[in-house]
C-alpha cells in the first residue's frame, strides 16, 4: 500500500468514533481484539507452517489469570496484567516444548489436545474458575487515570494496542529471524544443514505468538468484563484459525481482514439466527475447498490480473 | 470395596468405548494421514441416530448395527466427495473435518434439542451381576466384552486377511503399496467407513452409560486424540492399550481429584511425547 493509503487508513481509524454510533465502535473494538489474536496465530500457521488448533489457550489463559487475580486476590490491574502475560507466556514455553516434538498434523493434534485439557480444567476446577458460570464482575483498567468504560475510550485503547501489536509482529516477520522462520516452514532440512536451529526458531515463534495471543486475551477480558470456559474451547481456536485461513495465511493483512470478516459475520448472523456454529462450519468447508489461499491473496491476484489486462489494452 | 469395583468397571467400560472410537481414528490417520476431527461428531451423531432408531426398533444391538451403518455411509460420503477433493492437502483436510464437526454438532442441536437424551439399558442387562456378594453392573461388563471382541475382530481383519495386509502395506509405505497394485483409493473409503461405523456404533453402545447430549463430541474427541498420541498412530495394539489406560486415568482421576481430572489426563501424554514421540506402539512419529 502507498503512503497516502496508510495515512487515509490511519485517519479512518482515528476518526471512526466521530462518525459511527456506539454499536459500531464496540464492533470495531471486537475486530481489533480478534485481529491481534488471528495475527498472532498467523505467525505460527502462516509464517511457521505450524497449524495450531489450540490457540484459544493463550487468550483464555491470560483472561482467566487476570480475572482470577483481580477477583480472588483483589489485586489491581497494574499487577494482574503483567502477571497474566508472564504466566501465559511461561505456559506457552512449556506447551511449545511439548507440541513441537511434532510438526504438521501431529503438532495440530497435540495443540488441540493440550488446549482441550485447559478447557476441561476451566469447566471442572470450579473453586478457581467458577466453572460454567464463568468469572464475572470484572473491571477495565484505568491507564494514566483515564477510564476505559466508555466505548470510545476503549476503542482508542484497543486501537493503540492493536497497532503496536501488529507493528511488532510485522517487525518480527520482517527481521532476519522472520526470514529464518519462513525458511523452517519451506525447507526445514536445508535450514538445519545451514546451521540454523530449526527447533529453537519454531519454539521462540510459538512463545512469541502465545504472548500476543495473551495480549488479545487481556483486551478480550477487559472488553467483556467476563470470561467463560467457552473462550478456551475448540470453537474459539477454530474461529481464529478460520480468520487466518479465510483472510490469507502468511500475509500481514490477511488475518486482520479474516478476523474482521468473522466478527462481522458472527455479529450480523447472531442478530437473527442462532446457527452461528453451523454457518462457521459451512464457511470453513467452502473456504478450504474454493478459496484455499484466502481472501487477501485472492483479491490481490484478481487486482493484478485486472491491472495486466489494462496494460495489455 | 464396592465403590472401587464400580469405578474399575466404569474405567474399563470407558476404555472400551474409547477403543471403538480411537481404533478407527488411528487407522484413518495411519493409512490416510488425515486427522479426522469429525470422529467425535460421528460418535455423537451415532448416539443420536441410535435414539431415533430405538423409537422404531426397541433393540439396542440392532440399533447399534443400523446406526453404525448410517454413520458409515455418512463417513463414506465425506471421504468420497470432500476429503477426496482435497487429496494431498493435509491441512485443508483437517480444516474441512473441523468444519463438518461444527455442522454436525449444530445439526444435532437442531434436530434432537439441547437436553441430554438417555438411552435405555437393555432390560436383560439391567440387573447387576452378583458374584461372591459383590454386585457388578452387567451392562458395563458387556461393553468391555464388545470392545474386546471388536479388538479381536479388527486384529484378525488386519493380520489374517488380504484386505488387512493391504491396509498394513498402505500404512507402512503408501507409494510402494500403490506401485504393487494395491487399490489404495478403495481402501481409503473402506477404512474411513469402517472407522466411522465403529465410532457411530460406539456412540449407541455407550448410550446407556453416557446418554446422548450436545457436547458429547467435544468430550470424546480429545480423549481419542490423547489415546492415539499415547498409543501410537496406526497401531491397533496402541489404540487398545491407550484406550484402557486413558479410561482408567480419566475415571480414577475424576473420582479422586474431580477438579483436575483433565490435567492428570495429559501427564501420561507429556511423558510419552517427551520420551517416545511415536507413541507406545507406533512405528512412525506423529
Amino acid at each position: 500500500m502507498s503512503r497516502a493509503g496508510w495515512i487515509l487508513l490511519a485517519l479512518a481509524f482515528a476518526g471512526l468514533p466521530w462518525i459511527a454510533g456506539e454499536y459500531y465502535i464496540n464492533l470495531a473494538s471486537q475486530i481489533f481484539i480478534a485481529a491481534i489474536f488471528a495475527a498472532s496465530l498467523n505467525l505460527l500457521v502462516g509464517y511457521g507452517g505450524l497449524p495450531s488448533l489450540g490457540h484459544a489457550s493463550w487468550l483464555g489463559l491470560a483472561a482467566y489469570i487476570s480475572a482470577w487475580m483481580s477477583l480472588k486476590l483483589g489485586l489491581g490491574h497494574w499487577i494482574t496484567a503483567p502477571a497474566a502475560l508472564l504466566g501465559t507466556t511461561l505456559v506457552a514455553c512449556a506447551f511449545g516444548w511439548i507440541s513441537l516434538r511434532a510438526t504438521g498434523l501431529g503438532f495440530l493434534m497435540i495443540t488441540l489436545a493440550l488446549s482441550q485439557v485447559l478447557w476441561g480444567t476451566a469447566y471442572r476446577w470450579v473453586s478457581v474458575t467458577d466453572g460454567d458460570n464463568g468469572l464475572r464482575g470484572l473491571t477495565r483498567p484505568m491507564p494514566f487515570g483515564i477510564s476505559l468504560d466508555g466505548a470510545t475510550s476503549f476503542y482508542y485503547f484497543a486501537l493503540a494496542v492493536t497497532v503496536a501489536g501488529i507493528a511488532l509482529m510485522a517487525a518480527f516477520v520482517a527481521s532476519p529471524f522472520g526470514a529464518a522462520l519462513r525458511g523452517t516452514r519451506d525447507q526445514p532440512r536445508r535450514l538445519g544443514a545451514l546451521g540454523h536451529a530449526v527447533w529453537t526458531v519454531r519454539w521462540i515463534t510459538f512463545v512469541y505468538s502465545g504472548f500476543w495471543a495473551a495480549v488479545s486475551g487481556l483486551l478480550f477480558v477487559y472488553y467483556n468484563k467476563y470470561i467463560h470456559p467457552a473462550s478456551l474451547s475448540i470453537t474459539s481456536s477454530a474461529e481464529a484459525l478460520l480468520g487466518v485461513i479465510a483472510g490469507g495465511s502468511g500475509t500481514l493483512a490477511g488475518p486482520i481482514v479474516g478476523a474482521a470478516i468473522i466478527v462481522l459475520l458472527k455479529n450480523y448472523v447472531s442478530g437473527f439466527i442462532e446457527r452461528w456454529n453451523m454457518l462457521m462450519g459451512f464457511v470453513f468447508v467452502l473456504i478450504v475447498m474454493f478459496v484455499p489461499e484466502g481472501v487477501v491473496p485472492g483479491v490481490r491476484r484478481l487486482l493484478r490480473r485486472i491491472g495486466e489486462r489494462r496494460k495489455a489494452v | 470395596m464396592q465403590y472401587w469395583i464400580i469405578q474399575s468397571l466404569n474405567s474399563l467400560a470407558l476404555g472400551g468405548l474409547l477403543f471403538l472410537l480411537a481404533a478407527g481414528f488411528s487407522l484413518i490417520f495411519g493409512l490416510m494421514r488425515i486427522a479426522n476431527l469429525t470422529h467425535g461428531s460421528l460418535y455423537m451423531l451415532g448416539a443420536y441416530v441410535g435414539v431415533t432408531v430405538l423409537k422404531f426398533v426397541p433393540n439396542l444391538w440392532l440399533a447399534a448395527l443400523i446406526g453404525g451403518a448410517v454413520i458409515a455411509v455418512f463417513g463414506g460420503l465425506i471421504e468420497r466427495f470432500i476429503l477426496r477433493a482435497l487429496a494431498g492437502n493435509a491441512l485443508g483436510q483437517v480444516l474441512v473435518t473441523l468444519g463438518i464437526s461444527f455442522i454436525v454438532a449444530d445439526f444435532c442441536l437442531v434436530v434432537w434439542g439441547g437436553d441430554p437424551i438417555p438411552i435405555q439399558t437393555p432390560l436383560a442387562l439391567q440387573q447387576p451381576l452378583r458374584i461372591g456378594g459383590v454386585a457388578f453392573p452387567t451392562y458395563r461388563l458387556v461393553v468391555v466384552a464388545i470392545a474386546v471382541a471388536t479388538a479381536v475382530a479388527l486384529y484378525l481383519l488386519m493380520e489374517r486377511t488380504r484386505i488387512g495386509a493391504m491396509i498394513r502395506a498402505g500404512v507402512d509405505d503408501m507409494q510402494m503399496a500403490r506401485a504393487v497394485g494395491i487399490p489404495v483409493s478403495r481402501l481409503f473409503t473402506m477404512v474411513f467407513c469402517l472407522g466411522a461405523a465403529l465410532a457411530g456404533a460406539g456412540g449407541i453402545v455407550g448410550g446407556p452409560i453416557m446418554s446422548a447430549y450436545p457436547g458429547l463430541d467435544a468430550d470424546m474427541l480429545p480423549l481419542a486424540l490423547i489415546v492415539v498420541i499415547l498409543g501410537g498412530v496406526g497401531s491397533l495394539l496402541g489404540a487398545f492399550v491407550g484406550s484402557f489406560l486413558i479410561g482408567a486415568i480419566y475415571t480414577f482421576g475424576t473420582a479422586l481429584l474431580p477438579d483436575l481430572a483433565y490435567v492428570i489426563l495429559f501427564l501420561p501424554m507429556i511423558v510419552v511425547i517427551a520420551f517416545r514421540p511415536r507413541g507406545l506402539f507406533g512405528q512412525k512419529n506423529v
